[in-house]
């Protein structure tokens, strides 16, 4: 039954791919027949591998709607501001080469692959912190901090409202 | 019209800029440095596609753009892979 | 209209570059690996934030086309970018290289 859902959501997320790509292909509607129809057989063959891949420990939860509003909210408000304030901090340290950098480990407990991936892709690009490795069993995470404050921090101190974020939206 | 002659210089000055991250890619001394430098230019040539792309109004190189993407990704992957030394 | 297609395409740029500089100016992987991604993600997003206002401007099939294409690309471009550059540093690690000048490495104590 899990495997099931799990081939039906990889085969829709192929599906909508396929028709954003082949938009305005018709004459009369938006998509010739042929079109609709090799789509379909490309979403259910490819479904089966990517299946197999993407979902070997997902969640669910992930199809619910409301998660996705928050998601597309969370990327257009505080995760777009802090990417604006990220690239400012890396022209003053390009200019002035003030750096202090050190590898930190913090523990924010999450769970699930998908809250740790979106919290390792935050990470990444926002002001000053570069995900080195996960752990995988324990969930801690380590992080290149280009400016050391605190070697010991705790998790609001190196990337802010970013943990609760991940966790509202993915857990 | 004007805008696309815009796309045109934008798209010439990020090749300039491939051409300095070719400087990183020759003289970074280790190999994670020169990946670095490879991994940055992928992405820069990406953008170069889609603003030409919008410049020649020719969609296909849009679409050629989604495909290095992606390939370029991978590639990525694989060679983070070798440099761990674990199997392929 | 153009005015808002030349901010956003100088805006683009102006990151682009500086991401190409802080890769030549920054003194080891780690550091570089932080100015490249950021400021190349940055920059493509504006980048390619011009050619779909232009393509929506533009209006009709192929501007439409030539919009939504862009957007995918954009997408992609969002998701693959920290992905690659966060492998690229665990590989970086795992081969012995260490970060210049650091105060703290809590990686290496790990093992």
């Amino acid at each position: 039954m899990r495997k099931w859902g799990a081939w039906a959501a990889s085969a829709v997320f192929i599906y909508i791919v396929y028709l954003i790509l082949t938009l305005w292909t018709g004459k009369l509607g938006l998509w010739s027949p042929g079109e609709l129809i090799a789509g379909a057989v490309i979403a259910v063959l490819g479904a089966i591998p990517l299946a197999e891949v993407v979902w070997k420990r997902g969640d669910a939860r992930l199809l619910q709607p409301h998660r996705w509003i928050l998601f597309i909210f969370y990327l257009i408000g505080p995760f777009f501001l802090s990417m604006a304030r990220a690239n400012f901090d890396v022209a003053y340290r390009v200019i002035t080469g003030k750096i202090k950098p050190g590898i930190v480990r913090f523990q924010p407990h999450l769970k699930t692959d998908f809250a740790r991936t979106l919290l390792a892709n935050s990470i990444t690009l926002t002001p000053g912190t570069l995900t080195v490795d996960v752990d995988d069993d324990t969930g801690e995470f380590y992080v290149h901090w280009i400016y050391v404050r605190n070697p010991d921090p705790r998790p609001e101190e190196v990337c802010g409202p970013f943990p609760a974020w991940a966790r509202r939206i993915a857990e | 019209m004007i805008a696309e002659l815009g796309f045109l210089v934008a798209a010439a000055v990020l090749v300039g800029y491939v051409f300095v991250s070719m400087g990183r890619l020759a003289a970074g001394p280790t190999t994670p440095d020169r990946a670095v430098a490879l991994d940055t230019i992928n992405t820069l040539v990406v953008a170069t596609m889609v603003l030409l792309g919008a410049a020649l109004g020719q969609v296909v190189l849009v679409d050629v753009a989604i495909v290095y993407a992606l390939l370029s990704f991978i590639a990525t992957l694989y060679i983070a892979r070798h440099l761990e030394g674990g199997p392929l | 209209m153009s005015a808002l297609f030349y901010l956003l395409l100088a805006i683009g740029t102006a990151f682009n570059g500086l991401g190409a500089f802080a890769l030549m100016r920054f003194p080891d992987v780690y550091t570089r690996i932080h100015g490249a991604t950021k400021c190349t993600t940055f920059g493509s997003i504006f980048s390619i934030l011009a050619v779909v206002a232009y393509g929506f401007y533009k209006g009709g099939g192929e501007g439409g086309t030539l919009a939504l294409h862009a957007l995918l690309a954009l997408f992609f471009l969002l998701i693959t970018n920290p992905t690659g550059s966060h492998a690229l540093a665990r590989a970086a690690h795992r081969a012995g290289v260490k970060p210049v000048g650091a105060v703290v490495d809590r990686l290496e104590e790990k093992k």
